[in-house]
């Protein structure tokens, strides 16, 4: 009997694919990310800031306090992470910061900044994401999921919001299941 | 529903799968009337493209009847019968705002995106099944499919016009046609296409409505060669002579003034360097069979230009660089804009224009897919497009 195929994925673990080379910024843990969206800055900018958004477009935040404060995020093994986190910086119309408090389960930063495009091309939004996880068991599991690949994590985040702010809806081939898989 | 999906190399079946639904507010869902085999579902079925997986739903030449919307598709209504681009486009990104709609920013999901990213240096847009390198997004080779951002792709149809007339808007007409529009054709120039499969077909009409002088077409099928010279081309058998000679010939020493490789990777054919890209192919070492493309560069006329449908999905070595710098040539490619031409080749269509039949060799139930999938493999010549009945 001959070997059963189940997918052509082989090839694009081949080194000619991998992009390890590429860092982005000094830490591990951080990573900037930039895309650059068709609507207008203070529309993004209002919907960011209302921190109770996040969950539409960050596959990792499960939800958000009504006061925007305090955020759950998925961990790994069925954990869930409370980060409460206070506003550290706040431009309507251009920038919004972020971090962890005292209380949280992980050291947590982050901004994200509008930009006008110079050439009419939209609104240029940049993320900035930085964990620092805590010590513990839970902290090695968290630092796993989370510092594994912070880039890949922001890449996909601000891929959505601009799917969210562009079309209205967030792309997914998913659901049902496309068909039986063995 | 019943659907084709895909098990592995030279393994397709159908089998019953879940129904799709609507997921989100611009989605909606079709019954599907008609659908065909692509040249380029070959390639899935040769396993040569990355990124599928057991069971994925394959097929993106499709139209139906609209039978459910989301509920924020204003454009749409149940009962129109349309057409559905294989090209999946937002409508609203900087790339369709130029009618750039293959190049979709929007429409591979953001977890599916990765991939292409790194392969191409930037995500790849949605295609309908067409493996996970460009989004995952089940196919139309089945009863029924669920269309995302319907309410910008599809073309509304005429009530009451043959399925066949117009199913080929999905992929293969539009292609032959920006194939043809890439080639910068002048009234009078020569115009070369390697490939008489259906989109080599579709170019050879294309080129000649937009007044090429002439148009000569390369295979070694003779059904196709004939389909071809039906079509007002000149043909060439590559099996019984030199291309390059030939065409230099047929010139007079001028070249042809667009070269046209609506082949891809993987061409067929004995020379050297088609035999050591087979090789590398086989064994996976991510490269393209690019033999044509080659070809076309060596014939190509000095200051010419190189349009290029075929579909190339890795890496290719061994190109006449040279050759086409000190030529001066131009090179215009990539997957089609179906959506910037559909309005006028549906008028082209309704206006009988151009045929868009005559290539369909084989009417066969959607039950006989994976027969038919073996055909057309296996039997090219006689086996030139099937259109499938759900």
């Amino acid at each position: 009997m001959r070997t059963q195929q189940t997918s052509t994925d082989a090839e694009m673990a081949s080194t000619g694919f991998l992009d390890n080379d590429v860092h982005n910024g000094d830490h591990s843990s951080s990573s900037i990310q930039a895309v650059m969206i068709n609507r207008p800055r203070s529309e993004l900018y209002g919907f960011w800031r209302e921190f109770r958004n996040l969950p539409l477009f960050m596959a990792n935040v499960r939800s958000v306090s009504g006061d925007g404060r305090v955020w759950i995020i998925a961990g790994p093994g069925g954990f869930e992470v409370q980060l409460e986190t206070e506003i550290i910086e706040d431009r309507p119309g251009e920038k919004i910061a972020w971090r962890s408090t005292e209380s949280a389960d992980i050291d947590h930063e982050g901004w994200v900044e509008f930009r006008d495009n110079a050439f009419g091309r939209g609104t240029e939004v940049r993320v900035m994401i930085s964990y620092d996880p805590p010590a513990g068991a839970v902290g090695k599991l968290v630092a796993k999921v989370m510092q594994r690949e912070p880039r890949i994590q922001a890449r996909r985040e601000l891929r959505r919001f601009k799917q969210l702010m562009e079309t209205g809806e967030v792309s997914t081939s998913q659901a049902p299941v496309a068909a039986p898989r063995g | 529903m019943r659907a084709l999906t895909w098990h592995g190399k030279h393994d397709v079946r159908v089998d019953t799968v879940p129904d799709p639904e609507i997921v989100n507010p611009r989605d909606a869902i079709i019954k599907i009337t008609a659908t065909a085999i692509c040249g380029s579902d070959l390639h899935l079925y040769d396993s040569v493209i990355p990124g599928m997986h057991r069971g994925d739903i394959l097929g993106h030449e499709f139209m139906g009847e609209v039978v459910e919307v989301g509920r924020g598709n204003t454009s749409l209504r149940v009962g129109q019968k349309v057409v559905v681009p294989f090209v999946i486009a937002c409508g609203q990104c900087f790339f369709c705002g130029k009618e750039q709609y293959s190049a979709c920013d929007n429409s591979n999901p953001a977890d599916k995106s990765d991939a292409s990213e790194v392969a191409y240096g930037y995500p790849a847009a949605g295609l309908f099944g067409y493996s996970h390198l460009t989004g995952g997004y089940a196919g139309g080779q089945a009863e029924y499919a669920r269309i995302p951002y319907s309410d910008f792709g599809p073309i509304v149809v005429p009530d009451g016009i043959e399925d066949e007339r117009v199913l080929f808007l999905s992929d293969i007409f539009p292609t032959g046609w920006m194939a043809a529009e890439n080639a910068g054709i002048q009234p009078g120039d020569t115009v070369v296409v390697w490939g008489c499969g259906p989109v080599g077909l579709f170019t050879i009409k294309s080129a000649i409505h937009m007044g090429a002088g002439r148009v000569i077409a390369i295979d070694h099928h003779p059904r196709r060669l004939a389909l071809a010279k039906q079509n007002g081309a000149e043909v060439l058998n590559y099996h019984e002579v030199k291309v390059l000679e030939a065409l230099k010939e047929m010139t007079a020493g001028i070249g042809p003034d667009a070269c046209i490789d609506a082949v891809g990777m993987e061409a067929h054919g004995f020379a050297p360097d088609n035999i050591i890209d087979a090789v590398k192919q086989e064994t996976k070492l991510g490269t393209d069979r690019q033999h044509v493309l080659r070809e076309a560069i060596m014939a190509c006329r000095k200051g010419g230009r190189i349009s290029m449908p075929g579909v190339y999905g890795g890496i290719g070595d061994k190109l006449p660089i040279g050759a086409f710098m000190q030529k001066g040539l131009t090179l215009k490619t990539g997957q089609t804009h179906v959506q910037k031409y559909l309005p006028t080749l549906l008028e082209l269509v309704m206006d009988g224009q151009i045929d868009t039949t005559d290539l369909i060799s084989h009417r066969l139930p959607l039950e006989e897919a994976a027969t038919a999938y073996k055909n057309f493999h296996d039997n090219p010549n006689e086996w030139t497009k099937v259109v499938l009945k759900p």
